[in-house]
């Protein structure tokens, strides 16, 4: 741990007792909390004010951090899970369902890491099966048919590279994805609010629009993966966070993200109540601006945002031309 | 008791020839028969003991598959840039395209097989392990429009360790374009077949590769999202035999048919035929 981390850990916990000892004597110590807590800020905001990209990959997977089901419940009511791939099983690993943004019904889904480190198990971390993308694509079909607007959370280390997942065609159910997903005749917004790993995250965020959470992550490939194929070193792994480019910032950049959901100093982790107010407020943004659309102005518009993803030269071609 | 003794045997020294020139000769990774390279390319590059496929330059998977003198390269002159500075990616890419002669990890195009006139995109394991990056999936989403624009059917060999590292995010999103090129063309009620060579991996074989109306694989290629390394530290124990091999697929349900390289173009052609229409009964 850097030291500002370490300082700020520290300044917390001393806020808390203090906060706790004052409550138990009802003593009045406010002055002292607020003295501390302005140190606090201070401290936060010169440490995250340079905050690096591997930083951002350990906040991204910080286990403090809101998890799909709590920003579920910070702007959905009425959410109602729905269970299953009706071909071989249901994934934790992955959740969704129906619910209520506002007034307008919508169907959520998102990938879904534990709270706890028993519950992480049972949801493996947050890496899906393939009938976890199954059961995603399913859950897409039946709000196409109902005209229901789809928000989907990112979340994961990546698919989960295990024998049954390879069995049932981890590869198979990734690609029906991204294939069906370009064609979905309603409003697809996806928030980037953890980790992106690679296919297991693409899987469930080819949108209209996609943001993502200042803190969050994305790349083709987790550090440590890199620097141990690359540099056959793991230990290079924040070298490899910075090579990757995978910040928000980075991201929207190269045009693949429309949008950066700032977070509270410190990290979302921090302060739920500040990322609720501003997640509401933006989903409550673009869910209207895209269901203006008509469905084939929605997809034309998909393409192009896709389609204008890379980075290339025709260089020959152009020197030809240059000489002729 | 005689009758029971165990038989001996006479020891024959086996000659297993450890250093193989390299550039004149191939060991068979199957059978560990050495090959000349010169027959083995006369061969097909397939192992006349075992069956064993070699991994083939797309060159001369070209020439095995598109009738003679009918194939136009489209997008040759598209190159790829090094855009997040990755370390040492540029100078790879330079040493690459020296090397294989190519200027990236896949030929597009348009040529006839059996004199039916067929989009095609043949991936090159010659250059960074047939990898993904902007470029590879530019120029597959471009044949793909092509095709469905000219109305032909596509047929596209892959051969890819996945998506390319060192373009990161650009790479991962080929995956989601190749996709929806494709999504349109099979709307279009065109037929796409894939063939699956070894090896097929990671972001190709979760993109295009999979999305064949007909999925083809040459025998005992790796097929799989994962590599067999990451899935074995992952479990903690030794994957089973022939995991995520051709025969492994087509067990499992995920391709068609199991093709040997040396009736392929017949198999293609058949297939082609068989997407002509015809007509009616009675």
């Amino acid at each position: 741990m850097a030291s500002g981390e370490k300082q700020l850990a520290h300044l917390e916990q001393k806020i808390k007792d203090l906060q706790a000892f004052a409550r138990e004597q009802e003593m009045d110590l406010s002055e002292e909390i607020k003295s501390l807590q302005e140190k606090a800020r201070k401290i936060r905001e010169e440490y995250f004010s340079e905050i690096t990209p591997w930083q951002r990959v350990k906040l991204a997977r910080n286990m403090q951090r809101p998890t799909t089901q709590d920003y579920i419940e910070m702007v959905c009511s009425d959410f109602t899970e729905l269970h299953g791939d009706r071909l071989f099983g249901d994934d934790p690993a992955i959740i969704g369902g129906i619910g209520r943004l506002g007034k307008q019904p919508v169907t959520v889904i998102g990938h879904q890491k534990g709270r706890s480190t028993k519950e992480n198990i049972s949801r493996n971390f947050g890496m899906p099966h393939p009938e976890g993308y199954r059961k995603a694509l399913r859950l897409m079909e039946q709000a196409e048919k109902f005209n229901r607007p789809i928000i989907t959370f990112i979340d994961t280390p990546g698919a989960y590279p295990g024998l049954g997942a390879e069995e049932r065609g981890q590869g198979e159910a990734i690609a029906r994805n991204l294939k069906e997903m370009s064609g979905l005749r309603v409003p697809v917004v996806v928030i980037v609010t953890g980790e992106g790993g690679s296919g297991g995250a693409l899987a469930l965020a080819v949108g209209d629009w996609v943001s993502m959470f200042e803190n969050a992550v994305y790349s083709v490939i987790s550090p440590e993966g890199c620097a141990s194929i690359l540099w056959k070193d793991p230990g290079k792994a924040e070298e490899a966070a910075r090579s990757l480019k995978l910040t928000a910032e980075d991201l929207k950049v190269a045009g693949v993200i429309d949008a950066i959901i700032p977070e509270p100093s410190g990290g979302c982790q921090l302060n739920s109540q500040e990322i609720q107010k501003k997640l509401e407020e933006h989903l409550k943004e673009i869910v209207p601006f895209l269901q203006k659309m008509d469905s084939s102005e929605l997809l034309t518009r998909r393409w192009k945002r896709l389609s204008r993803i890379g980075v290339w030269t025709e260089q020959i071609k152009a020197q030809k031309k240059a000489s002729q | 008791m005689a009758l029971f003794r165990k038989t001996r045997y006479s020891q024959v020294g086996t000659r297993e020839i450890k250093n193989v020139p390299k550039n004149i000769a191939s060991k068979c990774p199957a059978c560990k028969h050495v090959h000349i390279d010169k027959d083995l390319s006369q061969k097909l590059k397939v192992c006349d003991r075992c069956g064993h496929h070699f991994s083939l330059p797309a060159k001369q998977r070209l020439k095995q598959i598109v009738d003679e003198g009918t194939f136009r390269e489209i997008n040759r002159e598209l190159i790829s840039l090094d855009p997040l500075d990755f370390p040492g990616y540029g100078e790879k890419l330079e040493q690459v395209r020296e090397k294989s002669g190519l200027n990236e990890a896949v030929i597009t195009g348009f040529g006839k097989i059996s004199g039916i006139e067929v989009g095609l995109g043949i991936m090159a394991p010659d250059f960074m392990l047939g990898s993904m990056g902007s470029v590879v999936g530019e120029k597959i989403t471009r044949l793909v429009d092509k095709a469905r624009e000219l109305k032909k059917p596509l047929i596209i060999f892959s051969a890819s360790g996945g998506a390319r590292m060192q373009e990161s995010i650009y790479s991962l999103m080929q995956m989601a374009k190749t996709s929806n090129a494709l999504a349109r063309f099979s709307d279009a009620g065109l037929l796409y077949i894939s063939v699956l060579t070894h090896p097929t991996t990671g972001g190709v074989t979760a993109s295009f590769a999979m999305l064949g109306d007909i999925n083809i694989a040459e025998p005992g290629s790796l097929i799989g999202f994962a590599g067999p390394r990451v899935i074995q530290q992952t479990i903690g124990q030794q994957l089973p035999e022939g995991f995520q091999r051709a025969e492994f697929l087509l067990e499992h349900g995920f391709i068609d048919r199991i093709v040997e390289r040396k009736k392929m173009k017949k198999e293609l052609t058949l297939l082609l035929q068989l997407h002509q229409g015809g007509e009616k009964i009675g």
